[in-house]
């Protein structure tokens, strides 16, 4: 099994979450990404590969919460990847879109130029209390100041599994857990191989009625999708910025 | 038009080369302040270095701030000087001759100026220069030709050879002379530069060719520059910054700023090295006839940004100009950076009495670059803050003082390395002044008086 034998994507039902962020703590701890601060906040600098935000509809007392998971799309298109002059962020055979810590220069002409606002900059060098030192993830680099970085889709996660077929002489599972996912309480995250049409991810995104992607109109391609049930889409379509194409 | 004073070559050598051989005070007054500009500059590239960019006020949607704005300012500044001075050559205007040097070493200096802020930008500047080079060294990855920030250095590292070449074979007759005029170590290192120039006929033939021959070729390079530089945002996909106008647009803002920057240092050249005899009202006259012209240029692309994103009904560019138009403070740079780059200034020139009012010419060309400065921050900054639709991640720019302190610092450098330069050679360039009397000097045949050399008109024509 190679790696191209897998195309790396995950299906965000938006009908099931519930806007608990127990997401964004888990791919914080797995990811070892830096304890964001108040600082960090009122100074738009917090980094949170994968953020829940938060739209309001209608008016008081009518009024509803819609929640949208985003995280990087890992674009088919990516419009981060030309516009690096050192080649540090790239396309991988299994489709994902990934970033080299080492070879970043830090010109942040990627983020700039992401549609999705997935790609955060180390303003600051991460630092972490004395007592954290021991809880940072091994498999994971710590990342410098003057870099960028973004979801890898749990890479370590991606590479051990793979490993491990090989080794055994099958395929990857179809389906083992990215650190949201595995955190979602209400499943909404679903994370496989797009290549297998078996595996769950690859059924949610044929789903017609429900799965889109975000800002489509710009062509990126995303190996993201989102679910949304029609009913609320509609009623929700016109109000909400963020909406589905 | 008052009568031009005839100077003989020694009048020229002496009132010209004055400040390479003796220190006068207003020639220190003048690099103070620049000087202690240049060195609070040092200090916040120092702070910026050791701290990280998290003492700028740049944050996530807007990852670009005070620093590209004033890279794309000093390349704008940068193309004046090539541009009057090639063009001007090209057609052989003779009133062309005090002004092409200065105006040339400001290119260079306004580019070595620029090319510092990509560099401090980066996240890691210690490594960038190294890894965009064009060299494959041990890492296998060489750097990726589709990015713009690659066109970049190739553009203008290309602009400041041919503008080096330019300032440098204009300089040699000028080397020679100090040459000849000192002694000692000055002698050795003047002689050095000067590189055996001896006057013969040949070498005056080929300095001419030179000169000729870089202007032309200059010119698609200066016109190619400004247009790299405003792919950096027309290639991205963010919108209002995804525009085609911009390289042209970007180009005629860059000339417009250019040219009066000239203005402002010509104003600065009489008064520290008394030029009065070289630089004369006539000139500001023609460089605000020339400005009147680009202003209007500028103006039309001005209304054509606009005029695109309306036409195409493109809802998030439209909603970033009207951010530009109407929301605070975004509307109060427009309406000041209209103001300052054409409602005062143009309809002043256009009275031939203010073009010839040095002190006002001064003033406005003062006014137009704080205009074009905040042109910049008008076409960058309002589209970057609200990038596409996801509106949560909203959020606004608010410079901090480490980065304004840089900011001045760069116009402090440029005028600093003016003065430092202007120590060394002659700003007005001594052989070009000699050249012109010789072709305005007459001789007598018979009964009559003629130009000793027959050329096209030496004088701007008084329209």
């Amino acid at each position: 099994m190679t790696m191209s034998d897998y195309k790396w994507g995950m299906a965000v039902d938006i009908d099931a979450c519930s806007g608990c962020q127990a997401c964004v703590i888990a791919c914080a701890a797995e990811n070892n990404l830096p304890i964001n601060l108040e600082r960090d906040f009122t100074e738009r600098r917090a980094i949170a590969w994968i953020r829940i935000e938060r739209y309001w509809e209608g008016e008081y007392p009518n009024i509803k919460a819609h929640f949208l998971p985003v995280l990087c799309q890992h674009c088919g298109n990516a419009p981060c990847e030309p516009v690096c002059p050192v080649y540090a962020t790239y396309h991988n055979p299994a489709g994902l879109n990934v970033q080299v810590y080492n070879r970043c220069v830090g010109t942040r002409y990627c983020a700039n130029n992401c549609p999705y606002h997935a790609r955060f900059f180390n303003y600051r060098r991460p630092t972490w209390p004395e007592t954290f030192h021991n809880y940072l993830n091994p498999d994971v680099t710590v990342r410098e100041r003057g870099i960028m970085e973004k979801c890898t889709f749990c890479i370590q996660r991606i590479n051990a599994a793979v490993r491990i077929a090989k080794r055994t002489g099958t395929s990857a599972p179809d389906h083992f857990m990215t650190a949201c996912e595995q955190a979602c309480p209400t499943d909404a995250l679903t994370f496989g191989n797009l290549n297998d049409p078996n595996s769950r991810v690859s059924q949610l995104f044929a789903d017609e009625s429900r799965a889109y992607t975000l800002q489509g109109a710009i062509g990126t391609e995303p190996n993201v999708r989102y679910l949304k049930g029609v009913a609320t889409a509609k009623a929700g379509s016109d109000e909400m910025t963020a909406a589905a194409h | 038009m008052r009568d031009r004073p005839v100077l003989t070559a020694s009048q020229i050598n002496d009132e010209l080369l004055w400040p390479v051989f003796e220190l006068r005070r207003r020639h220190v007054l003048a690099f103070l302040p620049p000087f202690i500009l240049v060195m609070a500059g040092a200090v916040a590239v120092t702070i910026l270095i050791w701290q990280g960019l998290w003492v700028t006020g740049l944050n996530r949607p807007a990852f670009w701030g005070f620093f590209i704005v004033n890279f794309v300012f000093w390349i704008g500044v940068s193309h004046a000087g090539t541009m009057i001075s090639s063009i001007l050559r090209l057609t052989q205007a003779e009133w062309k001759r005090p002004i092409t040097r200065a105006a040339e070493v400001m290119t260079v200096f306004a580019l070595v100026t620029s090319l510092i802020h990509p560099v401090i930008h980066a996240g890691r500047p210690w490594r960038i220069v190294y890894w965009l080079l064009p060299y494959d060294f041990t890492r296998g990855v060489w750097p990726d030709v589709r990015s713009p920030l690659v066109w970049d250095p190739v553009a203008i590292t290309t602009y400041l050879t041919g503008s080096i070449l330019f300032v440098f074979t204009a300089l040699i007759p000028d080397f020679a002379i100090i040459r000849d005029q000192s002694t000692g170590m000055r002698r050795t290192i003047y002689g050095a530069l000067a590189m055996g120039w001896r006057g013969t006929p040949r070498q005056w033939q080929l300095q001419g060719i030179f000169g000729i021959l870089m202007s032309a070729l200059i010119l698609p390079v200066f016109v190619s520059v400004h247009s790299i530089v405003s792919w950096d945002f027309a290639a991205s996909v963010v919108p209002a910054w995804h525009v085609t106008v911009y390289a042209p647009y970007f180009v005629i803002g860059a000339v417009h700023s250019g040219v009066s920057m000239v203005l402002t240092l010509m104003a600065f050249m009489r008064w520290i090295f008394k030029l009065e005899n070289f630089i004369w009202e006539d000139h500001f006259d023609a460089v605000g006839r020339l400005l009147i012209f680009i202003a209007t240029a500028w103006l039309f692309f001005f209304f054509l940004d606009f005029a695109f994103s309306f036409y195409t009904r493109e809802e998030q560019e439209i909603a970033v100009m009207e951010r530009r138009l109407l929301e605070w403070p975004f509307n109060a740079i427009t309406i000041i950076m209209v103001m300052t780059s054409y409602v005062i200034p143009i309809p002043l020139w256009l009275n031939r009495k203010v073009r010839r009012n040095i002190a006002l010419m001064f003033w406005t060309s003062i006014l137009v670059n704080i205009g074009m400065w905040l042109e910049r921050f008008f076409l960058i900054i309002p589209a970057i803050e609200r990038k596409q639709e996801l509106t949560f991640l909203w959020a606004n720019y608010v410079p901090s003082l480490t980065e304004s302190v840089i900011v001045l610092a760069s116009f402090g450098m440029v005028a600093m390395l003016l003065i430092i330069f202007a120590k060394l050679v002659p700003l007005v360039p001594a052989w070009e002044q000699k050249e012109g009397q010789v072709f305005r000097s007459e001789v007598q045949i018979g009964e009559v008086t003629v130009p000793a050399i027959v050329r096209e008109s030496e004088e701007p024509r008084a329209w």
